[in-house]
Parts: C-alpha cells; sequence; structure tokens
C-alpha cells in the first residue's frame, strides 16, 4: 500500500451554452425566456406531420464565433445528425445535433490557477444542436406537464478534454469559458434560467501514468457552487467505492443541491442506443474561408486583450483591470466613465471597482441593474474634475446618487455642495479658525507642525466641508506662517 | 365532361360552357356513385370544394384565366390540408386534423384548383398495392378484383375512373410511376427538390418526392409545373427556375438519344410487358429517336440499398408518432414505456412496424457501418451509373412495373415479393433523378407503362418525350368500361 501513489482526478466538462438568437435553431419561434407554457411552440417546435426544419444562420454565425474565440478548427463542412430516444419533452423522438462532423473542434483555453501560474485545457469540440422542452413534475398531481418553450432554442455543447484536475480548476474553466461567451454575446450565461450549465465527467487513478479509470457523468449543474460540490463530493465517493475493494460503475449520475451529494440515474448497460445518422432534412453545412474572415471581423474584443488594453492604456493595476474586466458589462460601464467623465483611468476605476461594485453588492444588484447609470457616475467625476466638488464631497453625492436622489448636477444644487473656491471666503474662514484657537495657534508657530491637519480640519468644518482642499491647504499655510 | 383534358377543360370554363361549380358537382356526383367500389377516396371535402368553386367562379367572372383555376383536384392524404383530416392512411392519425397547409396545398389553393378530397394510400406510403391502408385496400378500376399498385393507389384509382382529372402523389421508391402503369396513367415524379417537401408527411426524407398523376403528359406538364419551385421552408428544395414544362412539350423528338438499359429486360419481366415496352421502343424509332443499350451495371443492388435506407429514415422519421401531442394514445397505459409501446402498437399497421424494426436495426450501434453506411456507399455507385449514361445519352427508357396488376391478395404473406415490385423504379429514387410512367398498351385488357427517366432537373424533356409519343399513339385515352 505505502508504494501506492496518490489519486489522481481526472474530469472532463460539456457545457451546454444556450445562443442568443431571437428565433429557435430549426424555426421562426421565439426564444424568449419565461412566456406561458407552449405559446412560444409553432408547428416545427411540435414537431408535426410534415414539418422541417430550416437553420438559423445566425446560430451557425454565433457557433463559429466562439471556435475562433478559443482558436479551434472550424469545419468546412459540418453535418447535422439525428440522436433518437424517446421522451415527452423531445417532441420528434429525436434531437436534432451534430455526431461526426461537429461545426468547432480542437480548441483551447487558459486558465488561471492560483499563483498566477496558467493551464491550457483542450477543447475537443463544440457542436450545434437543439434544446429540449421541460418536463414539468410539480403543479400536476400524478401527471407531467410539458413545456414546449424550450424546446428548439439553439445551444453549442462544449466538450472539453479531460484535462482538468481539480474541482477548483473545473470551476475556474467554467467561470472563463461563462466569462468568453457572455463577452462574445452568443450568450446571456444566465445559470439560473439554464442558458449556460454543465455535465461534468470525473474519474480517479493512481497518478498520472495510470491509466484512466471508470468515470460517471454528474447532470445538469447549474452554478459553479455546485459544480464544486459536485465534483468534490463525487471525487470522495470515488476513492472510497474504490478503497473498499468496489468498483466504479459507469453511469449518468444527478446532484442534489440540496444534499450535495450525487445519485445514480442510469448506468450503461441501461443507455439509449442514439442511431445517429445524419439528419436527411438539412444540408451539409459549408463554411467557407470568406464566411470565417467575415464572422471575424464581427468578434468583440475578448476579456484578457481587453485587461491588457486597460493596464496600458488607461494605466491601471493587473488587479484593477482582472476586476473591471471579469464581467463585459462592467468593462463597457468602465470604458464609457473614462471615456465621457475625462477623469484619470485609475479615478474612475477606484470609484467604480471600491465605491460602486461595494454598494451593488450591498444591495443586491449587479452592474447591469446599477441604479447609477454611466451618466450619473461619469456625471458626477466631471464635476471633481472641474473642481465643482472635492472628492470628498463627491462620496457624499455617490450616496445620494444610490438613494435615487437624481443626478449629480441636481443633487450638488440641491444640497449646495459647490465647492468653495473663491479665496476670500476661504481667508475669513482661517482668520475665524485662527481667532478661535489662539492657544493651537501659538503652539504651531513654536513648531508642532503637526497641528497643521487640526487647521484643516477646523477650516473645512467651517466651510461645511465646501471649501477647495488645495486653495485651503495653500492659504492655511501662508496665514499660518503669520 | 368528366374525360375532358385540363386544356378542354379550363376551355370550357373561361367560355362559360360550364361553371366550376358545376364541373365540381358532377364530380362529387361521380364520386358518390363510383366510389365505393373503389375505395380510393379517405375523405370527401366536398363543402370545402363547393366554396373553392365558388370562388375560383367569381375569379373567372372578373376575367381571370389561370390554366389551373377552377379545376377539380384531388390530394393524396400524406399532405397537410388546414382543417381537414390528414390521415396517412393510418390509425395513428386517423383523427388527425392538420392545423396548416403543405405547400403544395397552397400553391394548388391560390392557382384556384378546387380539392374534391384526400387519396387512400399504404400506411405512411409503405407499400405497392395499397392493401396495408388504415382504411381498407384501394380497387383498380380496370379490374376491381386487382390492386392498382401503390402507395399512391387511391390518387391514380380516382383519376383512371375519371372522379378528378388530376390527383397529387408521393413517390418514395415508385409510388407514383408503379401505380400509374397498373392504372394506364402519366405519373411523374420530378427531380428530388424540386418540389417542396414542407408538409407533405415524411416516408424516407432522402426518397420522397411528390408528383402528379394524370391521364396525358399535357396535363400533368400544366399541374406540375405549379406544385414546382423552392421553398424557403424545406431546406432540401432547390433554388432554381422552374421550366415551362407546357411550353417544351411541342418540341420534336428527332435524334433524342434514347438509352435502354440492358438490366431492365433480364429475367422477372413478364413477357406481355417486355413486347409491349419492346413495341414503343420501335414507335420511338420511327418517330425519330435514336436508340442505344446502355448499362446500369449496379442497378440490381438498388432493391436491397432501397431497403436500408429507407427503412433507416422512415424508423426516425416515425419516432414523432408517440401519442403524446396527437395521434392515437392507448387508453389505461400504466407507465410512460407502456404508453409509447402501447399507443404505437396499436396505432401503426403490420408492414409499418416491419419497417421501423428494420430501420431500427440498421441504425443501431454495431450495425450502422455494415448496413447503414454501406447502403449510402452503395447509393452513390447507382447515382455515378446514371450520370455516366446521361454523357451518352438523353432520356433512359424502361419497363415501369415487371406485369400487370396483381389480384388483391397476392403478396399478403410475401414482403419480399411486394418489395420486388418497386425494382425499376427505385434506382431513380436513389439517385434522386426525375422518371415518370406512361401508358403504353395492354395485355390481357390490363394496362401496361413504360419508364422514362431524365437527367437531374430535365422533367420537362421528359414530359415533352411522353407527349410526343402521345401525339402519335391512343394508349393514354383509353378508359376502364365500368367507369365510363
Amino acid at each position: 500500500m505505502s508504494q501506492e501513489q496518490a489519486w489522481e482526478v481526472v474530469i472532463g466538462l460539456e457545457v451546454h451554452c444556450q445562443l442568443l438568437t431571437k428565433t429557435k435553431i430549426f424555426s421562426g419561434a421565439s426564444t424568449t425566456y419565461g412566456a406561458e407554457p407552449n405559446t412560444q411552440a409553432d408547428a416545427v417546435t411540435l414537431g408535426l406531420p410534415g414539418v422541417l426544419p430550416v437553420l438559423n444562420g445566425e446560430a451557425l454565425r454565433m457557433a463559429v464565433k466562439f471556435g475562433l474565440s478559443v482558436d479551434a478548427k472550424i469545419a468546412e463542412r459540418c453535418v447535422f445528425a439525428r440522436k433518437h430516444y424517446f421522451y415527452p419533452d423531445l417532441p420528434k423522438g429525436y434531437q436534432i445535433s451534430q455526431y461526426e462532423l461537429p461545426i468547432v473542434e480542437h480548441g483551447h483555453l487558459d486558465i488561471e490557477l492560483d499563483g498566477g501560474v496558467t493551464k491550457r485545457i483542450g477543447i475537443t469540440r463544440a457542436h450545434l444542436e437543439e434544446d429540449a422542452g421541460k418536463s414539468l413534475h410539480e403543479a400536476f398531481h400524478g401527471q407531467t406537464g410539458i413545456d414546449l418553450n424550450r424546446a428548439g432554442t439553439p445551444l453549442i455543447e462544449i466538450v472539453s478534454e479531460p484535462d482538468i484536475r481539480s474541482a477548483a480548476e473545473a470551476v475556474a474553466y467554467l467561470k472563463k469559458l461563462h466569462q468568453l461567451v457572455v463577452y462574445l454575446d452568443v450568450c446571456d450565461g444566465n445559470m439560473q434560467e439554464g442558458s449556460f450549465r454543465c455535465d461534468a465527467n470525473v474519474s480517479v487513478r493512481r497518478g498520472p501514468n495510470a491509466p484512466f479509470g471508470t468515470r460517471t457523468e454528474t447532470k445538469n449543474i447549474n452554478s459553479f457552487r455546485y459544480v464544486e460540490k459536485a465534483i468534490e463530493y463525487e471525487i470522495e465517493r470515488q476513492i472510497d467505492v474504490i478503497e473498499s475493494g468496489g468498483k466504479i460503475v459507469q453511469e449518468t449520475r444527478l446532484f442534489n443541491p440540496d444534499t450535495g451529494e450525487t445519485r445514480s440515474m442510469r448506468s450503461k448497460e441501461n443507455a439509449n442506443d442514439y442511431r445517429y445518422f445524419p439528419d436527411p432534412d438539412l444540408l451539409p453545412v459549408v463554411v467557407t474561408k470568406e464566411d470565417i474572415e467575415a464572422i471575424r471581423k464581427t468578434m468583440p474584443e475578448l476579456p484578457e486583450a481587453m485587461r491588457d488594453r486597460f493596464i496600458v492604456q488607461y494605466g491601471l493595476s493587473k488587479y484593477d483591470a482582472d476586476v473591471l474586466t471579469a464581467e463585459r458589462a462592467l468593462a463597457d460601464y468602465y470604458e464609457t466613465v473614462v471615456k465621457s467623465s475625462g477623469a484619470d483611468g485609475k479615478t474612475c476605476a477606484n470609484w467604480i471597482t471600491t465605491d460602486l461594485l461595494g454598494a451593488l453588492n450591498k444591495i443586491g444588484k449587479d452592474i447591469s441593474t446599477s441604479p447609477i447609470s454611466t451618466d450619473m457616475l461619469s456625471g458626477m467625476l466631471k464635476r471633481i474634475v472641474d473642481k465643482t466638488i472635492s472628492g470628498k464631497i463627491a462620496k457624499e453625492v455617490f450616496e445620494a446618487m444610490l438613494a435615487g436622489e437624481g443626478d449629480a448636477d441636481t443633487i450638488i444644487k440641491a444640497k449646495g455642495l459647490v465647492q468653495i473656491t473663491d479665496e476670500s471666503a476661504i481667508i475669513k474662514a482661517i482668520e475665524d479658525v485662527m481667532a478661535k484657537n489662539p492657544a493651537q495657534l501659538a503652539d504651531y508657530r513654536s513648531g508642532k507642525d503637526k497641528l497643521f491637519g487640526f487647521f484643516v480640519g477646523q477650516a473645512m468644518k467651517a466651510t461645511q466641508g465646501k471649501a477647495n482642499p488645495d486653495t485651503l491647504n495653500r492659504l492655511l499655510k501662508e496665514k499660518l506662517a503669520g | 365532361m368528366h374525360h375532358l383534358s385540363i386544356r378542354e377543360l379550363s376551355d370550357g370554363l373561361r367560355s362559360k360552357k360550364f361553371s366550376s361549380k358545376e364541373l365540381t358537382q358532377h364530380f362529387l356526383k361521380r364520386i358518390d356513385r363510383l366510389d365505393p367500389q373503389l375505395n380510393s377516396l379517405v375523405t370527401v371535402t366536398a363543402a370545402r370544394a363547393l366554396r373553392q368553386a365558388d370562388a375560383a367562379d367569381a375569379r373567372l367572372a372578373k376575367g381571370e384565366a389561370g390554366a389551373l383555376l377552377g379545376i377539380p383536384v384531388i390530394q393524396k392524404d400524406i399532405f397537410c390540408t388546414l382543417g381537414v383530416r390528414t390521415s396517412c392512411a393510418s390509425q395513428m392519425l386517423d383523427r388527425f386534423i392538420a392545423p396548416y397547409d403543405a405547400t403544395i396545398v397552397q400553391k394548388l389553393d391560390a392557382a384556384g384548383m378546387v380539392m374534391l378530397g384526400k387519396a387512400n394510400m399504404d400506411e405512411f406510403a409503405m407499400g405497392s398495392s395499397n392493401e396495408t391502408s388504415w382504411y381498407g385496400p384501394v380497387k383498380n378500376p380496370w379490374d376491381v378484383t386487382r390492386v392498382p399498385g401503390g402507395s399512391s393507389g387511391g390518387s391514380v384509382a380516382a383519376v383512371a375512373a375519371a372522379l378528378a382529372p388530376v390527383a397529387t402523389a408521393t413517390d418514395t421508391g415508385g409510388s407514383i410511376r408503379q401505380p400509374a402503369s397498373l392504372t394506364n396513367l402519366t405519373g411523374i415524379k420530378p427531380t428530388y427538390g424540386r418540389v417542396s417537401r414542407f408538409g407533405m408527411i415524411a416516408f424516407a426524407s432522402s426518397l420522397d418526392q411528390a408528383g402528379v398523376v394524370a391521364r396525358s403528359a399535357e396535363d400533368a406538364a400544366v399541374v406540375l409545373r405549379e406544385m414546382s419551385g423552392f421553398d424557403p421552408r424545406d431546406s432540401t428544395s432547390v433554388e432554381k427556375p422552374v421550366d415551362d414544362y407546357v411550353a417544351g412539350l411541342s418540341q420534336s423528338i428527332k435524334g433524342l438519344k434514347i438509352g435502354v438499359p440492358k438490366e431492365y429486360f433480364a429475367e422477372g419481366l413478364a413477357p406481355g410487358a417486355r413486347a409491349l415496352v419492346e413495341a414503343a421502343i420501335q414507335k420511338f424509332k420511327d418517330l425519330g429517336a435514336v436508340i442505344k443499350e446502355i448499362s446500369l451495371p449496379n442497378s440490381p443492388l438498388s432493391v436491397p440499398t432501397y431497403y436500408v435506407v429507407a427503412p433507416a429514415e422512415a424508423s426516425s422519421n416515425l419516432a414523432r408518432l408517440d401519442g403524446v401531442r396527437y395521434g392515437h394514445r392507448a387508453e389505461g397505459v400504466k407507465s410512460l414505456e407502456d404508453l409509447y409501446k402501447k399507443s404505437r402498437g396499436e396505432g401503426f399497421g403490420a408492414e409499418v412496424q416491419r419497417r421501423i424494426m428494420v430501420g431500427t436495426y440498421v441504425l443501431s450501434h454495431g450495425y450502422y457501418d455494415a448496413y447503414y453506411l454501406k447502403a449510402q456507399k452503395v447509393r452513390r455507385l447507382i447515382c455515378d451509373d446514371f450520370k455516366a449514361a446521361f454523357k451518352d445519352v438523353d432520356v433512359i427508357l424502361g419497363p415501369t412495373a415487371t406485369d400487370v396488376a396483381f389480384k388483391l391478395g397476392t403478396n399478403a404473406d410475401d414482403p419480399v415479393a411486394m418489395y420486388l415490385n418497386d425494382i425499376y423504379t427505385i434506382a431513380a429514387n436513389l439517385a434522386g433523378i426525375p422518371a415518370m410512367s406512361l401508358p403504353c398498351g395492354f395485355v390481357d385488357g390490363l394496362p401496361v407503362g413504360l419508364q422514362l427517366m431524365g437527367n437531374y432537373f430535365e422533367e420537362g424533356r421528359l414530359l415533352n418525350v411522353a407527349h410526343q409519343y402521345q401525339l402519335a399513339t391512343d394508349f393514354h385515352k383509353q378508359s376502364p368500361k365500368e367507369f365510363a
């Protein structure tokens, strides 16, 4: 036993990613989430006799876009295949998918691990397919309700190589992939609504040179935290089984978020024979080099490129740039504010990463639902730049904007927060303070420099904090010097 | 009135000799009186027909002059018709009211045709005798103890008995041509992709093609011209302008090179039929055509190839008929699996079940390569045979069926013997080329057809060749005496 090597975990992930097309992959029915059941099921979605699928070109373009973003090979010719199984939420008795010739093959994604180490995860393939409908088991006593609104929604299934070695790596990969598809604007990334969901293939083996162990597939995990928990549970379970003399059975398992456990759904013996064959209703799809180049021109800037640019262009630290580019919406927010406010990049970054994200976190909102719009924030920053308000007063303005009291100018006016730059007014305040505090003045003049701060505070107080700090400092120094 | 050609009917309508309503009533009466002997229709849509006839008369009164305006037609019950039962002659869809129109139904409706009803057929178009219909067999008007052929048996029986001037049909392995041959009609299956398949209930998607059965090449040409054309709702339909098949009919066929494949005259062809096809070849020589013997070496492989590809696709296409959303749903089921098994077990007839099982088998893990993939390779060889042949000849001529119509029940216990009915017709489906059957004589009072096959999108040429033959012969003008 002592000779035995430590366990190595081998993980491969399959991610189903709903594409952001307006209509379904093979019909004109809408894909909007949350409609009344079966109101978005047209004749094609219902699989009525005689209907035929017609490929949505936008879905194809989105798949190509994804392929280009992971440096993959885009198939010149890809083929749709029928995958057969019977289930009430699968109207045709088969799912139109891709089997032997997928649109995307041989890509990769680099993930960052703790300590700044980069690891490359291979992407075996990504293929286009249609989503199934939903079976609703609750709300129907002893019956199952079928909602076919989701049926026919375009998906890309992104299959990784078994390159992942821990639950943490799996989460890092998923987050990176999630960030990427949202940046590409091919997926809304909403995991709660099932727009981005993951199946995890997990096995364990004795060290990196041993053959792969038998794997299990845990289906439909819909949050990063659950992925981590499901994988960790599965690793522990498999090691336990093997160490107590058992064998891992190749099977499909389901994760129960309430218990944090996985349980067997069906074994390999009961697996469906999907009887794949090329769909005769759809011709092979030919993607020319020109098509690919045209799509390449529509590619947005990707997260890493954007981060590097932010560092150079706006003088940000890598940390700030990472935070700001974590989400496409946040990066766009930042860049809009920098450009429209005229404030320097670092100042804008501080306001957004510290004040805004902190506040949003507190009120449970995200950047896309922020009560402070880019216009509002840059309106406030402009007033700092033109010295109407000080940075300190700006905090008050920011709080007021957050509380819904209007934009910066309205608040500044309503609260009388305009900064005092009139030197005579500031001098008057300084003279008052000096007159009221003769002892401190004497101490200062006898060498207690530290009391300078005391006078700044008092003078600020006397101007209700509205004195321009630079002017105040300069004038105070002159006056105190006597 | 019921023996007039479409052109004559159209002339009569425009010159007000009769109205579309009178014409429609005339055919409806014939259906009422004669169809009980034939069982060619599963649904008669009299009220809908009279509404369409009134609308056509209104358009005629305004001076509209479409070639099909006001002309009655029968639709094979494989085409979805909005608000009308579309059964595919299966218990599975016995109560299925289609909520939309097939593209060809829309097109013929828009042209002003009047749909009299929906034609009986083999269940899901699987059969060569029209004996697999849930609604019972169709009888051949030339001899009601015999089959009309299949699967478009209802379409041909109705037109042969002059219950309608023309009918739509579909052809997956010969389902237009073989029945046309057995009932003395002219039937054409165009190039795969020429006519939209949208709304046509799929049997074998890569082989299915809609067409028409009529009493002459001219009638077929005028209807096919209207049915054809690209349909954005069918990815396999071809974006290519439609030739004016009617305008092309009058071209001379002097110097036309006709290929006669030796494989089509081997063992299995009845002597009477062979003699008539050979006489037709002589007739074409007389008309100035050049006859050339050719070889289609892979044609003996077409039946086995077809009986892998077609059931494979059928098993998949019919998977949607699961009793969940529409169609037959079994009573008293205990589980989901039970629901599927019972609904499908009850809803499908024996031949359909046989083909679903064969198709499921050939697509199964471990058998796919040996059957389906192999069949697709042979299919390519069969295509290549035709491509090579059409380098040397303009059209290919041979028999359509091995013999005249057989007696009802003949092949009831022998599916393979039944499958061999399609031996001459299947290759055109596998290759996707246009092909047609036209009358070339009688053996003991029973009709025999000859088959013409053309290169891709040359249905116009086929119709032209057939029309020239029909100008010189009168076989197609004969009609069954009992249904005069």
